[in-house]
């Protein structure tokens, strides 16, 4: 007789009801008091189908989990690993990020562009010229196939160095894009230190989107974020946030924070940046280190992490419930991703439809290799090399992690940054295995607040059927 | 489905592929006979042929199909404009199946 078993799952409550998320197809469902007794009853091992289908109901609530694949017949074969006839064709380009210059004007002490961190070689070109970023932006269009809506990133180092470069790539990238019919989004992130009210008036004028690097209070932000002789940047950095906000009205402006283990106080940061400074929305980092260093977070550092994330978590889901918004992007990102029911085959678009230019016009994975030798994926001057991107598709591909197998969140994490692991382990396919149990709790924590939201206040879950996913 | 509800956007979008696949064809064996809205999914004949490479053998006349044409999937080029310039322009057939003879040819 044919034994029935359950497939991977997470169930877990919002109130009286019920949800289960499915693994690797990551769709959120409700489940009926029918479903629930025979995945109660499969939560021990398979059973056999006459036990289970005991009444019309139950046979048809059994058929139903069958279809999505949320139970199947024991003995039945998992999906099998794609396998690749042909290396995979890299996909058409969205995204490409300039750093347009290595340096900067801070010291922070965890930085991993001038740390024990760096991965690019000291002799590379520091500023990206004009023709660079010219040639950049030809290269995004040229790449760009079928995407009609296309996206540009100034990064550094600090951004605003090279803010000369940044202006006429703008109006160039606006041109280009108008000639082939396509239309080109900007972002720039930068430390503030060098922002003027011309600089703030220029970025709101053109719609530039913009994400400040600050780690939170002055005392916080003082700690590591600091200038070459060790003075503290809060005082520089603060009126200018504030003259920035004050003129640019019409784009949602976001705070990236990087938490260390010296600064890792959550509430007080997100406090004094969206209540004190009036930013949108705020994202919080751990830093990327190498292990051992003394500002690494490591094992009981992600425990406060967590419960500081829990309790920021709590606060949202009341304020959405309510029909307002609180600016913790690290749960909008994940809740977006839940609500699409996104499932990853990589971590994130670095390689697929996003790639990094190094100053000297050096094509990497992303940012933050762009320029690192080995790394590169070309140029913006002779091309883009295929071939080295469908091997790394090929390479960091889900299916050939063995160590995310059996992990239930492999459909949302996909193995983490290549760059921690690159820092970590040195080889950006490993996953990040230092952080998994980390990821797997606020992913469960995600997912509760996910239908709390749904069962609370659906309509709130609309907004992201607009946000980008990663 | 009765037992699971969709709580994403993915559940949405497989429920409706699920209800898709597995749906069984209706076509025009209810009573009233049932039209889908759009032509791809109409299993209507005229729009094929039988197993002979004709028409002959199809399980309704072919003439049948010209009724698709018309308001539940109005195709300009196929009927005439029964809006404005022709609206009696089947008003001799009460039966596509037996009187499609009788329809009016409409030269423009």
């Amino acid at each position: 007789m044919t034994l029935v078993r359950a497939n991977e799952l997470r169930r877990f409550n919002a109130g009286e009801r019920e949800f289960a998320f499915l693994v690797p197809s990551s769709i959120v469902v409700e489940l009926d008091g029918e479903v629930r007794s025979i995945l109660d009853r499969l939560s021990d091992g398979p059973k056999h189908v006459g036990e289970l289908a005991s009444s019309k109901e139950a046979i048809e609530a059994l058929r139903e989990l069958a279809s999505l694949g949320a139970v199947s017949r024991d003995g039945a074969p998992d999906v099998p690993l794609a396998e690749l006839a042909s290396p995979p064709v890299p996909p058409p380009l969205s995204t490409i990020v300039l750093n347009v210059t290595n340096s900067c004007n801070l010291s922070c002490r965890y930085c991993y562009e001038y740390g024990e961190d760096r991965l690019e070689s000291p002799a590379a070109p520091q500023i990206m010229d004009e023709e660079t970023a010219r040639r950049a932006v030809d290269t995004l269009i040229a790449e760009s196939g079928h995407n009609r809506r296309l996206q540009v990133t100034f990064f550094g180092g600090e951004t605003l160095l090279n803010f000369k470069v940044i202006r006429p790539t703008v109006e160039y990238a606006r041109r280009r894009a108008a000639e082939e019919g396509k239309f080109i989004d900007f972002s720039l992130t930068t430390n503030a230190t060098l922002l003027t009210r011309e600089i703030s008036q220029w970025l709101a004028d053109n719609r530039i989107g913009v994400t400040v690097s600050i780690d939170g209070p002055r005392d916080v932000q003082d700690s590591m974020r600091v200038f070459g002789r060790g003075l503290g940047s809060y005082d520089v950095v603060a009126p200018r946030i504030k003259e920035l906000l004050s003129i640019y009205k019409t784009r949602p402006i976001g705070a990236r924070v990087t938490l260390t283990a010296k600064t890792i106080d959550v509430p007080r940061i997100f406090h004094h940046l969206i209540d004190e400074m009036g930013f949108y929305e705020v994202g919080f980092a751990p830093v990327t280190s190498s292990s051992g260093l003394d500002y690494a977070i490591d094992g009981e550092g992600f425990d406060i992490l967590l419960a500081q994330f829990a309790d920021l978590a709590e606060r949202y889901v009341d304020a959405a419930i309510d029909g307002r918004y609180l600016g913790f992007s690290n749960l909008s990102d994940v809740l977006g991703e839940i609500h699409k029911g996104v499932s990853k085959a990589y971590p994130c678009g670095a390689g697929l439809g996003l790639l990094g230019v190094a100053p000297g016009g050096e094509i990497g994975l992303c940012h933050r290799f762009a320029g690192s030798g080995d790394h590169d994926f070309g140029d913006v001057h002779t091309g883009v090399d295929s071939a080295k991107r469908s091997e790394h598709l090929v390479k960091g591909h889900l299916d050939h992690r063995t160590d995310c197998r059996t992990c239930w969140v492999r459909s949302l994490c996909s193995g983490g940054c290549y760059h921690e692991a690159q820092v970590r382990y040195g080889d950006r396919f490993r996953p990040n295995l230092h952080y998994c149990d980390w990821i797997r709790a606020w992913t469960s924590l995600a997912l509760e607040a996910y239908t709390r939201i749904l069962v609370g206040n659906p309509a709130f879950l609309e907004r992201f059927d607009e946000r980008k996913v990663a | 489905m009765k037992h699971l509800k969709p709580g994403n956007r993915k559940a949405e979008a497989a429920f409706e592929w699920l209800e898709a696949e597995g749906g069984e064809v209706k076509a025009l064996q209810e009573t009233p006979p049932h039209y889908p809205p759009g032509c791809t999914t109409i299993f209507s004949p005229g729009w094929e042929v039988d197993s002979t490479g004709g028409t002959a053998a199809l399980c309704q006349p072919m003439e049948r199909d010209l009724y698709d044409c018309y308001k539940t999937c109005f195709w300009p080029a196929q009927v005439p404009d029964y809006l404005n310039n022709n609206p009696d322009w089947h008003s001799g057939c009460a039966s596509a199946t037996q009187d499609w003879r009788k329809i009016d040819l409409i030269f423009p």
